[in-house]
C-alpha cells in the first residue's frame, strides 16, 4: 500500500499532472467561453483533433513547431466556425451539430494524414517544441520539481486560463458574453449583437482547443496518431460543467483527470500488475462519475442552447 | 404530418446527401486521386452485382439497429451517443451465449444468443439512462466515455478469459446452432435484414399504438408539460434509454451470429457512431431509418470498394457521415433556400405580411 501511495503522490507524479492537463484545461476554458454565452460545445473533440493534426502539419511544411502552433490554433478557429456557423447561424441544434462536427474532423484529420503521409495508424515525427526551464522556480524546493522545467505551452496554459478567468468576470466584454448566455433578449435591448458575440465566443472556444491539440502531438510527443484525443475534448467539457463554467474551476477540474492519467503511467511503470485495458478505463470512468456529481449542485447560464433571433423576440 | 413536408425533408435529406458526396468529390480530385475511377469503383462495389448488392445489404443491418437505437432515445428527447459501446456489450454477451449455451434447437439458440445481446447492449445504457434522470450528467457525455470504457473492457475480457489459442483477440467459433442462416446462399446477407424490420415494425408500434411510447414522445418534446400532466418523466427516460441500448445491443448480435461467427476485437468500422447519422437523416422516424440504413449502408461498401481498386482512403465517408449530420440538423438552411427562390414578403408594423398571417411572435 505504502509503495502504491508512494508512487502516487510524488513530485514527478505531480509535474505530470500539471502537463496532462494542458490539452484539457484548454478546451475547458474554450467550453466556458462558448457556453457562458449560450452556446453548448460538444465540437471541443473534433477542434482538438484538428489542432493536434494541424500542429504536426504546420511543422512538417515548415520545420518550425510554432508555425505548428499557429496553424493548429487557426485550424481548431476553423472548426469553431463550422460550428458557430451552423448552431448559430443556421439554428441547428447545438449538440446534434457539435456531435456532426466531431464525426467531420475525425474523418478529416483520418483521410488527409493518409493523404499526406500514406499511413493510417500515425504521422511521421516532426520537430516538436523543446522543453523551457524558469531560472527562479526551478530551484524551489517542491515547486520547482513540479513547474521548473516543462512544455511552453504549460506555461501558456497556465497564463490564458487567469487572462480568460479575467477577461470573462472582470471585464466589460466577458460581463456582455454573460449577458448574452443568460438572457438574449435583455442583450439585445441594450444593443448587444448577441449573434456576433456568440460567434467569437465559438471561434475562440475553438482556437483554445487547437492549442490544447497542439500540446498533445507538438508538445507531448511529436508526431500525430488517429483519433488522438481520445475523448479529451468531453471530459474538457465534464471539467468546464464542474468548474461551473469559470476556467480557474476548469483548470482544476482537469488536474482530476490529468490526475488519472499521470497515475496511469505510474501504475504501469511501477509494475503494479493491473491489466493495462482496465487501467485505461480510469479517466473515463471518473469522468462520468465527476459529471454526475457535479450537475446537481450547478447551475448552467439561463440561456444555454436556445437560438436566438435579433430583434424578433421582444 | 402532411405528405408535403414528407416530400420537402426527404427531397431535402437527398439534396444533403448528394451536396456532401459532391464536397467528397472535390477532396478527392484536391487530393490528386481520379475521381471518375473512385465513382465507379464506389458505384461497382455498392450495387455492381448481386453479390455486392448482398454486401451493401449485409452492411444496411448493423446500421438499421444502430440508427434506431439513436432514433428512439431521440423520440425522449436523449441523444444516445453510446451505440458503439453497447454494440460490443451486445455483441460479445451474444457471442458468449452462442458458445456456452449447447444442446438447443436452432431457432432457440438464436433467440436466446439475440436476447443476451439485447440485455447486454440496455445494461450498458442503462447506466447513462439512470444517471441523466437522477442527476442531469449529459447522456452524450456519459455515453461517450461509456463507448471507450464498454471496449476496453470486451477488450480486457475476451483477452483474458474468452480467447481462443492463437495470435488474434478472438472467441472460437460460434456452433452452428446459433448462427443466423444465409438470404441468398454464398453471401453474408442474412434473414437478419427481417429481424431489423420486424424492430423498426416493433418501434413504430410502440411509438404510435401504446401509452409507454405515447408518454415517452411527449417527455421528449415538452418535458415540463409531461411532467405538469403526471407523468414520470425520469422513469420513462430510463426506460427509454434501455430500449435504445437494447436495440443498438442487437446491431453487435447480428454481427456476430449473421457474418462473423465468432466475437473478434474492433470487428466495428464504427457502425454506432453511422447509426447518428442514420437516426439524423431519418429524422427520428422508424420508417425512415430502412431507407437511411441503406444509404449509409452503400456508403461503407461502396467506400471499401474505393479504397480498394481505387485506393482511396475510406474514412472519406466518416467525413461525408459529419457533413450530412451538420446540414440535416440545420433547418435554417431549407428556410434560406426556400427564401431565395420567391420574393420575400413585405410584413406591416404589426407583424403581418399582405396575406394577413402572423410573421413571427
Amino acid at each position: 500500500m505504502a509503495e502504491i501511495l508512494t508512487a502516487i503522490f510524488n513530485t514527478s507524479n505531480l509535474s505530470a499532472t500539471v502537463r496532462m492537463a494542458t490539452p484539457i484545461a484548454l478546451a475547458a476554458m474554450g467550453g466556458s467561453f462558448s457556453e457562458r454565452s449560450g452556446v453548448i460545445n460538444l465540437g471541443l473533440e473534433g477542434m482538438i483533433l484538428s489542432g493536434a493534426f494541424a500542429g504536426v502539419l504546420g511543422s512538417y511544411i515548415s520545420g518550425n513547431p510554432w508555425l505548428g502552433v499557429l496553424l493548429a490554433v487557426a485550424a481548431g478557429g476553423m472548426m469553431g466556425l463550422i460550428l458557430a456557423f451552423f448552431a448559430v447561424g443556421l439554428k441547428a441544434d447545438h449538440v446534434v451539430s457539435g456531435v456532426g462536427l466531431n464525426i467531420f474532423a475525425l474523418g478529416l484529420t483520418t483521410w488527409l494524414m493518409q493523404v499526406i503521409w500514406k499511413s493510417r495508424g500515425t504521422s511521421e515525427a516532426v520537430a516538436g517544441l523543446k522543453e523551457v526551464s524558469l531560472p527562479l522556480i526551478r530551484d524551489v524546493p517542491v515547486l520547482g520539481a513540479i513547474l521548473g522545467t516543462n512544455s511552453p505551452l504549460v506555461y501558456l496554459m497556465l497564463i490564458l486560463v487567469f487572462l480568460g478567468w479575467a477577461v470573462l468576470f472582470r471585464t466589460p466584454w466577458g460581463l456582455r458574453i454573460r449577458v448574452v448566455g443568460e438572457h438574449p433578449e435583455a442583450a439585445d435591448t441594450l444593443g448587444i449583437k448577441v449573434h456576433r458575440i456568440q460567434y467569437a465566443c465559438v471561434v475562440l472556444s475553438g482556437c483554445l482547443a487547437g492549442l490544447g491539440g497542439a500540446y498533445l502531438s507538438l508538445g507531448q510527443l511529436n508526431w500525430f496518431s488517429m483519433n488522438m484525443s481520445a475523448g479529451r475534448g468531453y471530459m474538457a467539457l465534464a471539467a468546464n460543467i464542474f468548474g461551473q463554467w469559470n476556467p480557474l474551476g476548469g483548470l482544476l477540474a482537469s488536474f482530476l483527470f490529468s490526475f488519472t492519467d499521470a497515475l496511469q503511467m505510474r501504475i504501469q511503470a511501477a509494475g503494479i500488475a493491473w491489466p493495462n485495458e482496465v487501467i485505461q478505463m480510469l479517466p473515463y470512468l471518473l469522468t462520468v462519475a465527476v459529471l454526475a456529481g457535479a450537475v446537481i449542485r450547478s447551475r448552467p447560464p439561463a440561456a444555454l442552447g436556445r437560438h436566438y433571433e435579433p430583434g424578433r423576440n421582444t | 404530418m402532411s405528405g408535403k413536408k414528407l416530400f420537402i425533408d426527404f427531397a431535402y435529406s437527398l439534396g444533403a446527401v448528394f451536396f456532401a458526396l459532391l464536397l467528397g468529390g472535390v477532396l478527392i480530385h484536391l487530393s490528386g486521386y481520379d475521381v471518375r475511377e473512385a465513382y465507379l469503383s464506389f458505384f461497382d462495389g455498392a450495387f455492381g452485382n448481386v453479390y455486392n448488392l448482398a454486401n451493401t445489404l449485409m452492411m444496411t443491418i448493423p446500421l438499421i439497429f444502430t440508427g434506431l437505437a439513436v432514433a428512439v432515445g431521440f423520440q425522449a428527447g436523449l441523444f444516445n451517443v453510446g451505440g458503439e459501446g453497447q454494440l460490443y456489450l451486445g455483441a460479445l454477451a451474444s457471442a458468449l451465449a452462442a458458445l456456452f449455451v449447447r444442446g438447443l434447437p436452432p431457432v432457440l439458440h438464436i433467440a436466446l444468443a439475440l436476447a443476451a445481446g439485447a440485455l447486454a447492449g440496455g445494461l450498458w445504457a442503462l447506466v447513462p439512462g439512470y444517471l441523466k434522470a437522477r442527476t442531469g450528467a449529459h447522456e452524450v457525455i456519459t455515453t461517450i466515455m461509456f463507448n471507450y470504457v464498454g471496449i476496453l473492457l470486451v477488450a480486457f475480457l475476451v483477452k483474458e478469459y474468452f480467447k481462443e489459442p492463437g495470435r488474434a483477440d478472438q472467441t472460437s467459433m460460434i456452433p452452428a446452432s446459433a448462427r443466423i442462416p444465409e438470404l441468398i446462399p454464398d453471401s453474408r446477407l442474412t434473414w437478419a435484414l427481417f429481424l431489423g424490420m420486424l424492430a423498426i415494425l416493433a418501434v413504430d408500434y410502440l411509438l404510435k399504438n401504446t401509452s409507454l411510447g405515447y408518454e415517452i414522445q411527449a417527455v421528449g418534446q415538452n418535458l415540463p408539460a409531461a411532467e405538469y400532466a403526471g407523468i414520470d418523466a425520469r422513469a420513462r427516460m430510463t426506460v427509454s434509454m434501455l430500449l435504445s441500448g437494447m436495440i443498438a445491443g442487437l446491431a453487435g448480435s447480428t454481427m456476430v451470429l449473421g457474418v462473423l461467427h465468432r466475437f473478434i476485437n474492433n470487428f466495428s468500422p464504427g457502425y454506432g457512431y453511422t447509426g447518428i447519422a442514420v437516426a439524423v437523416l431519418a429524422r427520428n422516424k422508424p420508417w425512415g431509418i430502412l431507407p437511411a440504413a441503406l444509404l449509409f449502408g452503400a456508403l461503407q461498401s461502396g467506400g471499401m470498394s474505393m479504397q480498394l481498386f481505387a485506393r482511396i482512403p475510406m474514412d472519406l465517408m466518416t467525413l461525408v457521415q459529419g457533413l450530412v449530420i451538420l446540414l440535416v440538423a440545420a433547418p435554417a438552411l431549407l428556410e434560406i433556400l426556400a427564401a431565395s427562390r420567391r420574393r420575400p414578403k413585405e410584413v406591416t408594423p404589426d407583424g403581418r405580411d399582405p396575406d394577413g398571417h402572423l410573421q413571427h411572435q
